[in-house]
């Protein structure tokens, strides 16, 4: 075990400390704190699989992605949904294709073992032949067998789990505990780098007891202004510093509003790109109200918000303002 | 204290808060220290909470109990590393000779090893209740040698000597400063470790106490109590098993699964029978009698929402009112929105009757067969028209129809209570008196939808 674990953490030696976690994560665009820094830090170390829990749209799988990225090894995407089953999940065989080698197996039948000899003489012949209709050439590897084929390691994301019967939640665990998936008939492969497992979850249902004591647990939140900045600006490079300022000031006062569904980074991110392609400098109320929508998804959270956009739009219009000022600075308007 | 002591002892502190650690959990959190090392509290903090708290409640509980536990560890944490030499002359350690040296030297970070040490000596973590506070501070100080100072005390104020006064007044000192932080150092203790123990105690006691007994500090605490069984119920419903209709070949889905193998149906799928969602529509009276445990109810199936989602809520004295709106807010804001479902609902002298027909004019196309009816109150309808004939239709097109009467069974049909009459309808009729009771009721409903 021990062998593997030091080859997973060489294997992964771009992030060999928190720190070069978070360097690594934002050479891709991904702003990580010091929590998934340390979390994913602890992951590749202790050889263990990550979940993470949180609202949707915070980023949850593109960190996922991000990792992929920046560790230059791929990504095999596990989207879960109820009815998932190992054929889906783990390896599936290519009946098509075993179907037309044991018609040519067939035709050739005799060519290989020759004419004219007794049963007993070819069942002895035939038993010398590789097994060919079960082997690796007829296999079609899904996306759990494929991460643990991946000789350079690679990430496995297994996503919204939740969604997955508790069936499969079960048959799960066997594989992030031994990083090793078994085939009947061809025997166990077994990962010769562990992949990196993270396994996300919008909480539909609760996950059980087992899969989480398994794994380590980040929860990640909706991000605070500064974080949110510095995502918005690397993923809309386009944005200029007051709008930003503005922008995320507004989405940050909009989560404390009671929303039916409070808007995410990635509809923060959006919203930039909305404003930047409409040109705009800075806030104003009638450009928010014309791209509300991208921010808020329900009717009734809207009209709620509507009534008191204009004062929140000059709040965060402040906010900027302020940020420009001298700290100790009195607020005069 | 060992470094594994310090973690093993933190996991119990967190076991007794109600955080699930397992053992599993607990050796990853010593590889975690083995990997991270103690000199960092904020980075232990964030490393160890990715192991040891798996869900928000948990985290919580783990961010206090971290900020307890190790910042009266500061010297308990430098201890660890040189833990062996000191667990081997345990009498002198630190280079004070006995207790009233140690005590009068004033260097604050050997006192607080000296309590550790004394603490674990006599089994501080056993600690339960905050009455055994003084009676653990007493045992520390005996494991700490305070009685062979008593006898050079008593000894020294034999001597009625001005230097043997003088001498014993600086032991009384000694010791009166040494028992208080005895003292405190066992009340934090007691935070860490018996706070979640009292806690349970409480809980325990409280969800089988009557809940027309409780007083308003009992009610109090009752909060986050439902909000505790209302999660774990929800956690054992929200869990989804596939029922198979075996005798029913899904055709479309058998022939796409062996579409590779010529059509030869090796692999057989089978139709599945689609589980009804919970839909319950609850109707409750909220005259002066029932309005507790109205409350109870409400608080209880909106801690559940994820698994109900659901439920309509209507509320009568007199008329009957839809106040699924002025509830439909965040669990913060529940008992302003009961205040108010009281305000609007609980006026005039109750009447079943009528509230039975303003469902029927109003919304009786709610009711289908898959519907719970869950009527909460005590059948006294001030000797009104009951309208059975509009009960037993509403209980006809139903799923179930459950009553909970919080009245106690023996004065069901007394005086103006129309319970036996409404009884031969209802699929079940329950007591209702205490939490539990409402737990079962609960439970209970659930249990037919799956």
């Amino acid at each position: 075990m021990s062998d593997t674990e030091n080859a997973a953490a060489a294997h992964y030696g771009a992030l060999s400390s928190p720190e070069a976690i978070t360097k690594a994560l934002a050479s891709v665009g991904y702003i990580a704190n010091a929590d998934i820094a340390m979390v994913i830090y602890l992951a590749i170390n202790l050889r263990k699989p990550v979940l993470i829990e949180g609202p949707a749209g915070v980023g949850k799988t593109d960190l996922a992605q991000s990792l992929g990225r920046c560790l230059d090894v791929p990504v095999e995407r596990l989207q879960c949904y109820e009815g998932l089953d190992e054929s889906k999940a783990l390896y599936e065989w290519q009946y098509g294709k075993q179907l037309l080698y044991t018609q040519v197996l067939k035709d050739r039948l005799d060519d290989i073992v020759g004419q004219g000899r007794s049963i007993s003489e070819l069942t002895s012949k035939l038993s010398t032949f590789e097994d060919l209709f079960y082997s690796h050439q007829f296999l079609e590897p899904r996306p759990l067998l494929r991460a643990m084929e991946q000789d350079a390691g690679s990430v496995l994301l297994v996503d919204e789990i939740d969604k997955s019967d508790e069936e499969f939640e079960a048959f799960l665990l066997e594989v992030l505990s031994d990083y090793q998936v078994t085939v009947p008939e061809l025997g166990t492969i077994k990962a010769n780098v562990p992949p990196i497992v993270i396994l996300t979850s919008n909480n539909i249902r609760e996950l059980g007891d087992a899969l989480k004591r398994r794994c380590l647990h980040l929860f990640i939140d909706f991000p605070d202004a500064e974080r949110e900045r510095q995502i918005v600006k690397a993923r809309v490079p386009g944005v200029e510093d007051d709008l930003l300022k503005q922008l995320v000031a507004f989405v940050q006062d909009l989560r404390d509003k009671d929303l039916k569904k409070r808007p995410s980074i990635s509809e923060t991110v959006d919203w930039a790109r909305t404003l930047v392609l409409l040109h705009a400098s800075s806030l104003d109320e009638s450009i928010v109200r014309q791209t509300l929508t991208v921010l808020l998804k329900h009717e009734s959270d809207i009209s709620s918000v509507s009534t008191g956009l204009g004062q929140m739009v000059r709040k965060a219009a402040n906010a900027s303002d302020d940020s420009r000022l001298p700290s100790g600075y009195p607020n005069l308007s | 204290m060992s470094a594994e002591r310090t973690l093993t002892n933190f996991v119990r502190a967190l076991r007794s808060a109600d955080v699930r650690v397992s053992t599993g959990e607990t050796l990853d959190a010593v590889q975690v220290v083995k990997l991270i090392g103690y000199s960092d509290k904020s980075v232990l903090k964030t490393s160890l909470r990715a192991v040891l708290a798996k869900s928000n409640r948990e985290k919580q509980a783990y961010d206090r109990l971290f900020d307890l536990y190790f910042s009266q560890g500061q010297s308990k944490a430098a201890d660890s590393e040189t833990s062996t030499k000191d667990d081997n002359e345990s009498g002198s350690e630190d280079g004070y000779d006995g207790f009233l040296d140690l005590a009068t030297s004033g260097d604050d970070a050997a006192i607080d090893a000296a309590l550790a040490r004394a603490g674990q000596e006599v089994g501080l973590e056993d600690i339960r209740f905050s009455t055994q506070v003084g009676y653990y501070s007493q045992k520390m100080l005996k494991a700490m040698g305070v009685e062979e100072m008593e006898t050079t005390l008593l000894e020294r104020l034999q001597d009625h000597s001005p230097e043997g006064d003088a001498d014993a007044e600086v032991m009384i000192d000694a010791r009166k400063n040494m028992t208080t932080r005895a003292l405190e150092y066992a009340r934090t203790q007691f935070d860490i470790y018996g706070e979640g123990a009292t806690q349970q105690f409480r809980e325990d006691f409280l969800s089988k106490k009557r809940i027309n007994e409780m007083d308003v500090s009992d009610l109090n605490r009752m909060k986050p109590l439902v909000e505790k069984l209302a999660r774990r119920l929800a956690t054992k419903h929200s869990r989804r098993r596939r029922r198979k209709n075996r005798g029913q070949i899904d055709l479309r889905r058998t022939l796409r699964a062996n579409a590779g193998r010529d059509g030869v149906p090796f692999d057989v799928h089978w139709r599945q029978k689609k589980k009804d969602r919970p839909k319950i529509i609850l109707i409750c009276d909220v005259s002066n009698s029932v309005a507790r445990y109205v409350r109870f109810l409400l608080l209880f199936l909106y801690c559940m929402q994820d698994v109900v989602k659901d439920l309509h809520t209507f509320a009568f004295s007199a008329r009957l009112k839809d106040v699924g709106e002025i509830l439909d807010t965040s669990l913060d804001g529940f008992e302003q929105a009961m205040e108010k479902v009281m305000h609007e609902a609980g006026w005039g002298s109750t009447d079943y009757g009528q509230a039975l027909s303003d469902l029927f004019v109003d919304h009786w196309s709610l009711i289908d067969r898959k519907t719970t009816l869950i009527i909460l109150g005590d059948a006294r309808s001030n000797h009104g028209d009951p309208r059975l004939d509009l009960f037993e239709e509403a209980t006809a097109r139903a799923k179930r129809t459950v009553w909970l009467n919080p009245e106690s069974r023996a004065l069901w049909g007394s005086g103006d209570s129309e319970m036996l009459r409404y009884f031969p309808h209802c699929s079940v009729v329950s007591g209702l008196s205490t939490l539990k009771d409402l737990e079962r009721a609960v439970d209970d409903v659930l249990t037919h939808y799956r």
